[in-house]
């Protein structure tokens, strides 16, 4: 499978050797010939994409830059607001809705040059490991069609891995990007909490949303986060510092990097998953880093904490799909019996489960026991990786404790599904950055991903590392879709 | 009020600041137009919208924090989660725990001191109108909802439990205004909902006694509704206990037309708000410099400015007491830059402030504009004898219309030359010649008829004269006259 990088397709078009619109039809009868298998999209925009791929031609053609994204197409989490598009959340509540307005990552993706060819499933609201609680119906794994992509991006995770797009983006609040693309065997970022900016990102749980990239190359996921990533003056969590450009540093290799293996992540996972992070290892120490074992015993903690603290913060975002505004509305005789059955028939039950959780652990009497208390607990973990990043540089673990599961194993038992981001949750109560790079496969053929995590603002050597373990690893399990090859470069 | 009870009110002032924008977003802050025309994704609350708070809002906030001489403090946003359609969210960004201003007091002119518990930063919500039907919330057929409100920033003053009367509470909220005014944040029109104030109201057998259980009033748009407001409220509520019954603690409703509270209609639900901190902001953390720069870019406000005024009145040796009302509706109306102007041009502070608090505060809008030279020149003219009283209120007229423009010849326009000393002397001649009786009568008389007398002659020259003679001058050449 030599598909064309982003990378090399954004060259070609710059240079003029191949149009946008050629490589967005190609992309777009790939979509059509492998998606009813997969179901990745919610909704597939041809004609924006190819009005989007043809000003891309024309700015060529007049001899002007298109950007660094030139005629790449991309695929978009269904919680991206894109203005006069449908954006979904893949929940019935959000039925007819169509934002007046685009989120900072569209603009920026436009101004780009890249071409958005359309919206992908997800979990309803990012709230789901699997994409199963999607309004819409669930995605498959492209690798096994009878399994779960992971999620909750799990469109965005199966649309790359299938070929349809070469970059997608999601939003990963407790593990949503790695998981997923650990399941399906591409790479995915959930960069540092502040430098993508939310605005435009339907909330699931503000203080832990972040938009991150999904590519095939370590090096494409670089590219398309320094596209997105930088300040935006209408996210006041956007960070007021430069953002690191990663693309550049890539190759500077990891020559006497510290990498801190974590006990906790290794100890609960499959032994077929261990296997692969022990090579990943091994690959790391041969290109010079050192390598240790180190214990982070807060993070333990991090799936009780997460479970108190994103569903409180999700109850209260969740609020204004009342009915009065926008999407679906199911009238009653008064306007508190209007908003019950809107809600009623509008969310679907993972998402009312956490409804109600997040407002029982907000109530009078009950929040310091639980909310506040799992504020503390986060305060904690900080601190247990800010003593292991004295002694490393980054860590190194799985990042999800099992291979992708067969769907419907896990959609009866909430507690099951909420384990398989065990890995992923705690940094993102920590607001650092972590990236899962595909390294060969598990029992089964089944992908497997190995995780790197970092500081704040260590994307720069987080992708370094991963561009090292991406060279060392095995090749990537095939996909079994039937997915139309598009041509190569010419 | 009853005897042997005592009143005991805290006041909750909402007030709108005076910012060109909203507090989340860059939509106009405007009263009155068409409805949704100032909404964006922010204030609408639409799914994605995140909230970057307005700079401008936060240094009014800051300056009524430094009116009401608080301590301004590092401070959060929090949500406070209630289902409204309103509410654009379904939730209110509001600062809970941690506000920008805390501990103050405000003094009022009778010379008493509210504490300020806080005075904290919200956001408004929408406009809810009931339509069809019965048109009220009950029975209405349909509910539109303006979110041009939405977003608005406002500032919340919460008082200490330190007002004793409806009269005190009524002057807190005047001065309260009036600060409000003074500091820039508002526009102070309560009419207009600019300020809206909520009065939490118990009554207590003795000052020993622990407070009573309280009442909530709502929708007191004006100054004079407090009063009344909390006058019906305190006299139900001595009326329960007296007839053995209890207070219970409720929201109320003040009914203007109907003179009275209700408890709200539907049945009280308890809420829980669930307030958890907003985590779509940043704290809001103030340094040193910015909070001395907004305090050094606001005048003075009213207490000084009455001060500085009774302090004129006081170096002409005559007794402040006497000027109080007219030095309250002089910084009222904001007028005190005219009279300061006056007296630093030699105008008497006693000429100065009667015409400012009687003749200019009849239309203080105009006077707000009029040009402070006109205006002192006008008054050096009365006070050297130039023109009359009568005179100078005539001109002032014409000058308030105008703007301003030169007193003189306005004067001359309308005929109002001087009296020469010697034509006045004749005009008074004349009269006193005309009536012998009352001129012996008025020779003869002690000093009450005189007075009585004084006024007969004074209206007969005035009238010969065609108000051209100067009362002052006329009143001298009678006593001349009768030796």
């Amino acid at each position: 499978m030599n598909k064309p990088s982003a990378l090399e397709l954004a060259a070609a078009v710059r240079a003029g050797q191949r149009s946008a619109v050629e490589v967005v039809e190609e992309h777009l009868d790939a979509i059509e010939a492998g998606d009813g298998a997969i179901h990745a999209f919610n909704l597939i925009t041809a004609d924006e994409a190819r009005q989007q791929a043809l000003s891309v031609d024309r700015m060529v053609a007049e001899g002007r830059d298109p950007g660094l994204l030139a005629g790449v197409p991309v695929a978009l989490k269904d919680n991206l607001c894109t203005r006069g598009i449908p954006t979904t959340c893949s929940s019935r509540i959000l039925e007819g809705w169509r934002p007046p307005y685009d989120a900072t990552v569209v603009t920026r993706l436009r101004a780009a040059g890249a071409v958005m060819v359309g919206k992908t499933n997800m979990d309803e609201f990012a709230m789901g490991s699997s994409t199963e609680t999607s309004a819409t119906g669930a995605t498959r794994n492209p690798h096994d069609v009878s399994r779960v992509p992971g999620g909750s991006s799990g469109g965005s995770a199966a649309a790359v891995a299938a070929g349809f797009v070469p970059l997608a983006l999601g939003s990963d609040t407790g593990g949503s990007i790695r998981q997923p693309a650990a399941l399906c065997g591409v790479v995915g970022m959930k960069p540092t909490y502040g430098t993508v900016s939310r605005y435009g990102l339907i909330a699931f749980a503000s203080s832990l949303d972040q938009i991150g990239p999904f590519a095939t190359t370590v090096a494409d996921a670089a590219l398309l986060f320094d596209v997105i990533g930088g300040h935006d003056p209408a996210d006041s969590t956007s960070l007021m510092r430069p953002t690191p450009r990663v693309l550049s540093v890539l190759g500077d290799g990891v020559e006497g990097l510290r990498v801190g293996v974590l006990d906790e992540y290794m100890d609960g996972a499959d032994p077929d998953v261990v296997a692969r992070v022990r090579q990943a290892e091994a690959a790391l120490v041969a290109a010079g880093a050192t390598i240790e074992e180190v214990s982070v015993p807060e993070v333990r903690l991090g799936l009780s904490a997460y479970y108190l603290i994103a569903p409180g913060e999700a109850s209260s975002n969740l609020a204004r799909y009342d009915g009065v505004r926008y999407g679906l509305r199911v009238d009653a005789e008064d306007t508190a019996g209007m908003n019950l059955r809107t809600r009623s028939a509008g969310f679907g039950p993972e998402v009312k489960r956490r409804i109600m959780l997040g407002t029982y652990v907000l109530s009078a009497g009950y929040m310091d026991a639980y909310y506040n208390q799992a504020l503390r607990v986060r305060t904690r973990i900080i601190e247990g990786f800010d003593r292991a990043y004295r002694r490393f540089d980054i860590l190194l673990g799985p990042t999800t404790p099992t291979t992708a599961f067969p769907l419907g194993e896990k959609t009866g038992d909430p507690l099951t599904m909420y384990l398989s981001d065990v890995c992923t949750i705690p940094t993102n109560l920590a607001g650092h950055p972590a990236i899962s790079v595909p390294f060969g496969d598990g029992d089964g053929g089944l992908p497997v991903g190995v995780q790197l995590l970092g500081p704040a603002l260590s994307e720069g050597t987080l992708m370094m590392a991963a561009a090292v373990v991406e060279a060392a690893a095995p090749p990537s399990p095939p996909v079994l879709a039937p997915v139309s090859e598009p041509e190569g470069l010419r | 009020m009853t005897p042997g009870w005592e009143l005991v009110i805290g006041l909750e002032v909402h007030c709108e600041l005076k910012t060109a924008t909203k507090l989340f977003c860059g939509c106009p802050n405007l009263f009155g137009d068409e409805p949704n025309s100032n909404v964006c994704p922010v204030c609408l609350g639409l799914p994605g919208s995140l909230p970057v708070l307005n700079q401008r809002a936060v240094e009014l906030a800051m300056a009524v924090g430094t009116a009401l001489n608080c301590e301004i403090r590092p401070s959060t946003f929090h949500r406070k989660n209630y289902f409204y359609p309103d509410q654009a969210k379904d939730y209110q960004i509001s600062q809970y725990d941690e506000p920008l201003n805390a501990n103050g007091y405000l003094d009022l002119p009778d010379g008493s001191s509210v504490r300020v518990e806080r005075a904290h930063m919200e956001e408004d919500t929408g406009k809810t109108t009931h339509a069809g039907g019965s048109g009220r919330i009950h029975g209405a057929d349909y509910s539109l909802v303006d979110y041009n409100r939405s977003g608005v920033p406002l500032v919340e003053i919460v008082s200490a439990p330190d007002i004793r009367s409806s009269l005190q509470a009524r002057e807190y909220v005047a001065e309260l205004r009036a600060v409000l005014v003074a500091s820039g944040a508002s526009d102070g029109k309560m009419e207009e909902g600019s300020m809206r104030v909520d009065a939490n109201v118990s009554v207590r057998r003795s000052p020993e006694d622990p407070f009573g259980t309280r009442c909530e009033i709502k929708n007191l748009n004006s100054v004079r509704s407090v009063g009344r407001a909390i006058e019906y409220e305190a006299e139900r509520q001595i009326r329960l206990i007296e007839s053995g019954e209890r207070v219970v603690q409720q929201t109320r409703h003040w009914d203007e037309d109907a003179g009275r509270t209700e408890a709200l209609r539907s049945k009280e639900e308890a809420y829980d708000y669930r307030y958890f901190l907003e985590p779509d902001l940043v704290p809001l953390v103030p340094d040193a410099e910015w909070i001395r720069a907004v305090a050094e870019s606001m005048g003075p406000m009213p207490a000084a400015r009455r001060r500085q005024l009774v302090d004129l009145v006081v170096t002409t040796g005559e007794a402040p007491e006497a000027r109080a009302d007219q030095v309250a509706t002089v910084v009222d109306l904001g007028l005190d830059h005219l009279v300061l102007a006056a007296v630093a041009a030699g105008v008497a502070p006693s000429l100065a402030l009667a015409r400012t608090a009687n003749e200019a505060a009849a239309d203080a809008e105009a006077a707000g504009r009029l040009d402070p030279d006109s205006y002192v020149a006008l008054l050096s003219m009365e006070g050297s004898g130039q023109l009359t009283a009568t005179q100078a209120k005539a001109v002032l007229v014409e000058l308030l219309a105008a703007g301003g423009g030169d007193p003189a010849a306005v004067a001359k326009a309308r005929g109002f030359e001087v009296m020469s000393e010697d034509s006045l002397v004749t005009a008074v001649a004349d009269v006193v010649a005309a009536n012998p009786d009352e001129w012996a009568r008025f020779c003869a008389g002690d000093a009450a008829a005189r007075k009585k007398l004084r006024g007969f002659f004074t209206g007969q020259i005035m009238q010969a004269t065609k108000g051209k003679a100067d009362g002052r001058a006329v009143s001298a050449e009678l006593d001349r006259l009768a030796g």
